[in-house]
């Protein structure tokens, strides 16, 4: 275990936190309950790093003892919280500076389709949609993302992914999580979305085969267009080594100006400004109750989904300006 | 209306005689014969109660006399697609599995007194892959059908149970699908995977769900069906699911992580040096994880398992002797965490719920009634003894899970 390491570490990024918790007492230096009582709810961040060595060692205690717990999916929440949330909350914040706007638009509870453009060459744009209703709705709520079968495939990101609360692409799972009230995250434009050159971005490509409407008709859930703006630019793609890809069973190899020029440096996304904005519900149980075996009403709803998140992508890079300084 | 009269099958191994054990107790039935090719040994006929044994072959036509002149209306087939003690009595278990089954539908078939026909089948009949739904409900049908194994002999046995109803659409036939079953009486290759100790081998780079069906609820499922009116398939599974790397550390063992392509040569190692046996095609196959939808059993057999994965799994896990245990793993972390002078956290997994919302940093201020005191916090060692540590403990229920577990799993 290298938790020497970890005061140190967790120790240097908040000086501005620390100063602000010396004006507090330590919450061990006194044993009388009242004192406790007074705390202000910000946790004094002196001995924060503390907290966070008593944090990971029970995290890491619990993992060799197997005890916790996962659904019937695999999610595993102390295993995202603890593992992955972590890393990918500072790339939110300090690196990509993502705003999140219309996080209203999704409800306290209940189940809701969340419907996203797709783009960045790895599918880091999911993480952060997940990011941001986890972290940013009142309620914490998790955002379970629907994932293509290559993904499950892979050996080690595939369990990492799935611990995550994502699962496969397909409408019995989609089905079975909205009609349990859970938040669905789909990408209808899969690999033909994320592995686009750079010269198409922000050019919506096919939608699948409208597979994500269905299951929203069926369970009668809201659908939420979300568009996503800077992940186009994380690894701009300007080639696609074609016979690789066949060669590795990937559905396509990136070229980008960093990769493979740099080698694993080029596995480091661009900066850029991240806007995403969760659009307003559109109600599917307005419609009757075989509406999802009905091709028209799915192919409409199909269609205004598509639009909405189009027409938002191009308002929100208008407001975003420079892809890199926003 | 009298009494049923019940075969069943298998009654060498803990689910056919436990199965005919509870028969036999029932009021509603009259008379139960176990049948199998071989004595049972004392702890399946202590098992076995008040049940008939006859030894027969279910691959000898002479199983037909036995329902014949028994008068059978009831047969539950107990050791259709029931895994293999050893990987060795694979190409056993396939003559035994398929071939048996086909004689006992034969014998079944030309019977005029059978009316109730119950096969025993594994969810292995959907296998598992990454493209497959994460649940599967009874309606699904395996996308990548398993070339060998006991999945594929069970497809082949639910087809052959298929014509038989076609034959005689006047027989009730119940196929249920359980889950691996588990549970600190049965021996099956995966309770002796979990019993290598110290460490398990698991598929580098892969961790899947399990979900686990307790002996007692297969036991109860097969008595419920058998007694029953439902006819058609179920799939049966205790509650919730597991992670195989999960399942290892409460076992109390480590996950050794393999690549695919070496676990062939560690299985042989291991069997040479008698540390004890699996099977690399079981380890691959349990890297693919499976569950099933089991709302059809709870609705419509008004079956209720009454153990969920976890706690099947940990009544297992309580006969073996962990190489990890807790108590230990708690008592390195408050050392760890007083050395370096921070209060180790409470024990328990409700500390985690409570920070999952708020992220670690706020637990103590979130949970200040477990937080313990500071004078506490000197003596490091109090604390570790002084929690709770480890899962509670399950007890056997209705008397079958007492006395010694471990002397019963020696055969």
């Amino acid at each position: 275990m290298a938790s020497t390491d970890v005061p140190a570490g967790r120790r240097g990024p908040g000086p501005p936190a620390a100063a602000a918790g010396k004006a507090n007492q330590p919450p061990f230096a006194s044993t009388q309950p009242a004192t406790r009582a007074e705390l202000p709810p910000v946790p004094p961040a002196e001995t924060g790093w503390k907290r966070n060595v008593a944090g990971s060692l029970a995290f890491v205690r619990r993992r060799l003892t197997g005890d916790y717990e996962v659904d019937d999916f695999g999610y595993d929440p102390d295993f995202t919280d603890h593992v992955v949330e972590p890393p990918l909350r500072l790339l939110y914040e300090k690196w990509f500076r993502i705003e999140a706007l219309g996080l209203e638009h999704i409800s306290d509870t209940g189940g809701a389709l969340l419907v996203a453009n797709h783009s960045g060459t790895i599918a880091i744009d999911a993480l952060m949609a997940a990011v941001a209703v986890r972290e940013h709705h009142p309620q914490h709520r998790a955002l379970r993302m629907l994932g293509a079968d290559l993904i499950f495939q892979t050996p080690f990101l595939g369990p990492i992914i799935r611990k995550t609360g994502s699962t496969l692409a397909c409408n019995p799972d989609a089905e079975r999580l909205l009609s349990s009230g859970e938040l669905v995250s789909v990408f209808p434009e899969g690999f033909k979305g994320v592995g686009k050159p750079y010269s198409q971005r922000y050019k919506l490509q096919r939608f699948g085969r409208g597979g994500f409407v269905t299951a929203a008709l069926k369970t009668g859930v809201p659908i939420i267009p979300v568009s996503i703006v800077g992940a186009e630019e994380i690894y701009p793609l300007i080639g696609n080594i074609k016979p690789l890809a066949r060669a590795l069973g990937f559905p396509y190899f990136p070229v980008t100006p960093t990769f493979p020029l740099l080698g694993p440096l080029g596995a480091i996304p661009l900066p850029s400004k991240w806007i995403i904005e969760f659009g307003e519900p559109i109600p599917t149980d307005i419609y009757p109750e075989h509406a999802a075996e009905d091709p028209m009403v799915v192919f409409n709803l199909t269609d205004r989904v598509r639009e909405t998140i189009q027409q938002t992508l191009y308002r929100l890079l208008l407001r975003r300006g420079h892809p890199f300084l926003g | 209306m009298t009494g049923l009269i019940v075969l069943v099958t298998g009654v060498t191994r803990f689910l056919g005689s436990a199965l005919a054990g509870r028969l036999a107790e029932n009021p509603a039935v009259d008379r139960v014969i176990g049948v199998d090719a071989a004595l049972p040994e004392p702890a399946a006929r202590s098992r076995m109660g008040g049940a008939d044994f006859a030894r027969v072959d279910i691959r000898n036509p002479l199983v037909a006399r036995v329902i014949e002149a028994a008068g059978v209306d009831t047969v539950v087939h107990a050791s259709a697609s029931s895994t293999p003690a050893s990987s060795a009595a694979r190409s056993m278990a396939k003559e035994m599995n398929v071939l048996g089954t086909m004689q006992l539908l034969a014998a079944c078939q030309r019977s005029e007194s059978v009316r109730n026909l119950i096969v025993r089948s594994t969810g292995a009949v959907y296998g598992a892959s990454s493209r497959d739904p994460a649940i599967f409900t009874e309606e699904m049908s395996a996308r990548s059908v398993p070339p060998s194994g006991t999945g594929r002999d069970a497809i082949d046995i639910e087809a052959y149970v298929r014509g038989f109803g076609r034959r005689r659409p006047d027989v009730r036939i119940a196929v249920p699908r359980l889950a691996e079953v588990i549970g600190p009486t049965v021996v099956t290759p995966l309770t002796r995977y979990f019993a290598l100790s110290p460490a398990v081998p698991m598929v580098l780079g892969r961790d899947a769900r399990l979900q686990l069906v307790h002996e007692m609820d297969a036991v109860g499922v097969l008595e419920h069906l058998a007694l029953g009116d439902f006819s058609g398939t179920v799939n049966v599974a205790g509650d919730g699911a597991i992670m195989l790397a999960q399942a290892i550390h409460r076992a109390g063992r480590v996950p050794l992580p393999v690549p695919s392509l070496a676990l062939d040569g560690l299985s042989r190692a291991v069997n040479t040096l008698r540390l004890g046996g699996f099977s690399p095609s079981q380890v691959k196959l349990l890297s693919a994880g499976r569950m099933l939808d089991t709302s059809r059993l709870r609705t419509e057999v008004g079956f209720h398992p009454r153990f969920s994965t976890v706690e099947a799994f940990d009544d297992f896990a309580a006969t073996l002797r962990p190489a990890l245990a807790p108590a230990t793993v708690r008592r390195v972390e408050v050392r760890i965490a007083g050395a370096l002078g921070a209060p180790a956290m409470p024990d328990g997994l409700a500390a985690s719920r409570a920070n999952m919302q708020k992220g670690s940093v706020d637990v103590i201020d979130a949970l200040p009634d477990l937080l313990p005191r500071p004078d506490e916090v000197g003596d490091a060692g109090t604390i570790g003894d002084e929690l709770p540590t480890g899962r509670p403990r399950l007890v056997g229920i209705a008397g079958d899970a007492a006395g010694t577990p471990r002397r019963r799993r020696t055969r």
